[in-house]
């Protein structure tokens, strides 16, 4: 019978019904510690330290502070503490603070090769989805079930239902994957993938770069998905030779790798199909997600929403926001530009970020900065010399780690504070109490920060 | 972990959708390395801005899609630690629904119509065994998955059942299985 995917990796790892073997577990220093402890206080062993990887980043400061004693945060220094701690208690290896690696968990698990297809990958950190872009099988999960990963190398999981989103034709000029991701959002919502398992297939995600491909996979947590996935194709392989972590003997992987994207004929329990040419970039207006538009839309009147469920909460959203239904989005006004985050600072992103500038400097009324994803990508953008083109714009040049994306971490927003961030959570108070949040691909940051608003980038020199 | 089985008493309404986890516990409160002491900063913008009101009664009824976002089991633990024993909603977000059982905190899904007849009744009674939540005037049942529904009413240690089966695991292990991914420690 045809198999999906998904199907394929599923039934590999299955140990019995409902027991899924993990190939790696990623670990970070919030939704560990209790875990750790909890190993602790029952005298259980953590079982395949060979499987699990651990890094700090949601705590980090970012301006250049070398060591974690150094974190002014007393309680932001003890989880980093903490995580070193454990790591070596446990025998985990350990990227924190200072390491050449460090960086935040998605963007180094693919960057050293430790993502691979086929695998099952866990962490306690729900855009774990990010690593399904290798034709993995990778979910978030909470800190007693990392605990349960940790003592038994297992999860106990009821089989998720399938989704496949087609994307036909190609993306156009300027629209990016951070684009195509948020309309696909816009149009499903934020629970419209809830239960599912999520492949997403088509020519446009075939033209997309690996890096491309898991900002879409990142944000599938934001549509309610339990997992994105993408078949891995020369693209991937490409993309992962040489890295550190991959397969000594990687042809012979690649062989097997090739068998794992889903059968002709293979069903899914649901399927949607998006026209891509019709896909163009996108701005949130509101404080989810889903509340998404084309940047050449005007905010949207709640007034004309069909439930009251969802005039309400627009109505919420606008007041939160600080904006009038009916202005054009191009005439808003950040004062803050964020390019960072699991989703979108990986080192084409800067890249792009970059390559838009040209000469051009950020407007005085905006503060903007660039937050590489990791350690490697920032060394990797400084030798490219895309540090000076950032920094002679006038953008701010920082080092790695999560950054303004949740704000655990001195990089936040203040009160009323409106920014426009290449992240993927726009929830109220996200960045910082009170902070707005826009949410766009890295270009449309850099243009907004250059030009002080918002601007189609598909007409902008 | 507790056990679970009949959950009663007034409820407590927050009247939103999509309600989030980085509302449910702000960031700044992720920074304990234990699992106690979430309780007091339940919703602590939307409390302190005076948005909300909330008492500690056994029951919460709420909007569709809760608890989406964050992964944040610190989530579970605020609502619980409040003094919150279910939640009732339309929707939950898949991670939120796991981790609340896996700590004796039991989600219900109903749907809107029976939420706000609950709203309207003010209490209510959840009996987990048979799987329906009754209130003044009428009776709905929810679903639960059977082996979920097994480890709450026992209150039973999931990592503890899963070792029992430690030689399952060592054979999938010592097979072609045991095989895929890195060697983080090699790295
Ligand atoms: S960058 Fe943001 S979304 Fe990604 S892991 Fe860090 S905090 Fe989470």
């Amino acid at each position: 019978m045809p198999k999906t995917m998904f199907e394929k990796i599923w039934e590999a790892h299955e140990v019995r019904e409902n027991l899924l073997y993990i190939d790696l577990h990623l670990v970070h220093e919030v939704t560990s510690p209790q875990a750790f402890e909890g190993l602790r206080m029952t005298g259980r062993k953590l079982r395949r330290p060979d499987k699990t990887v651990a890094t700090a980043d949601h705590n980090v400061p970012t301006d250049g502070t070398p060591a974690a004693a150094m974190i002014k945060d007393a309680l932001s220094r003890k989880q980093v503490e903490t995580l070193e701690q454990n790591a070596a208690d446990f025998g985990v290896p350990v990227y924190s603070l200072g390491s050449e690696t460090q960086g935040i968990v998605h963007v180094i698990g693919p960057e050293l090769g430790l993502t691979q297809p086929g695998m099952t990958i866990v962490c306690g950190d729900s855009h774990t989805s990010t690593h399904g872009a290798f034709g993995a099988l990778a979910f978030g999960i909470g800190t007693s079930e990392v605990e349960h990963v940790m003592a038994t190398q297992t999860l106990v999981q009821n089989k998720p239902k399938t989704m496949r989103i087609n994307y036909h034709g190609k993306l156009g000029e300027g629209v990016t994957s951070k684009d195509l991701i948020l309309a696909t959002i816009g149009k499903l919502s934020t629970s419209g993938m809830t239960g599912y398992v999520v492949e997403y297939a088509g020519e446009a995600i075939e033209n997309l770069t690996m890096e491309q491909r898991m900002t879409v996979c990142n944000m599938t947590i934001e549509g309610g998905g339990k997992a994105g996935m993408i078949a891995p194709d020369e693209t991937t392989f490409e993309y992962m030779r040489g890295k550190p972590g991959v397969p000594e003997d990687f042809e012979a992987a690649v062989g097997r790798w090739k068998k794992l994207p889903t059968d002709e004929g293979a069903t899914f329990d649901s399927e949607i199909n998006i026209d891509a040419t019709r896909i163009s970039p996108m701005v949130t207006w509101g404080t989810t997600p889903g509340m998404v538009i084309q940047v050449t839309d005007t905010v949207p009147d709640p007034e004309k929403m069909d439930s009251p469920a969802d005039k309400e909460a627009a109505e919420r959203a606008l007041q939160y926001m600080g904006l009038e239904a009916g202005t054009p989005m191009e005439e808003i006004r950040p004062e803050r530009v964020f390019i960072g985050s699991c989703t979108n600072s990986r080192i084409s992103d800067l890249r792009e970020a970059a390559g838009a500038i040209k000469g051009r400097k950020v407007a005085d009324s905006v503060r903007a900065m660039v937050v590489p994803g990791s350690a490697l990508v920032k060394a990797q953008a400084e030798d490219e010399g895309l540090d000076e083109i950032f920094r002679e714009a006038g953008f701010e040049w920082r080092g790695a780690g999560c950054s303004m994306c949740l704000g655990m971490n001195p990089d936040i927003l203040i009160e009323g504070e409106r920014c426009a961030s290449t992240s993927n959570r726009n929830f109220e108070g996200r960045q910082g109490k009170g902070g707005r949040t826009h949410l766009v691909s890295p270009t449309m940051a850099t243009a907004a920060a250059i030009e002080g608003h918002f601007v189609d980038i598909r007409n902008w020199s | 972990m507790e056990s679970i089985s009949t959950i009663e008493g007034e409820v407590a309404v927050l009247d939103r959708s999509d309600v989030d986890t980085d509302q449910i516990i702000p960031k700044q409160f992720l920074k304990r390395v234990e699992r106690t002491g979430y309780g007091e900063f339940l919703f602590y913008d939307w409390v302190r801005d005076g948005e909300i009101e909330l008492e500690p009664h056994p029951i919460l009824v709420s909007g569709r899609n809760f608890g989406s976002g964050s992964s944040r089991e610190h989530a579970v633990w605020a609502l619980h630690q409040f003094g919150f024993q279910a939640v009732i909603a339309p929707s939950f977000s898949d991670i939120f629904y796991s981790n609340s059982t896996k700590n004796g905190f039991l989600p219900v899904v109903l749907d809107d119509e029976d939420c706000q007849k609950i709203v309207e009744a003010g209490q209510a009674k959840i009996d987990l065994e048979s799987q329906t939540v009754s209130w003044d005037g009428g009776e709905a049942s929810f679903e639960i998955d059977s082996e979920i529904k097994r480890r709450l009413l026992g209150g039973l240690d999931d990592i503890a059942l899963t070792l029992q089966s430690e030689d399952e695991i060592e054979a999938f292990e010592a097979g072609p299985g045991g095989t895929y991914g890195p060697v983080t420690t090699s790295l």
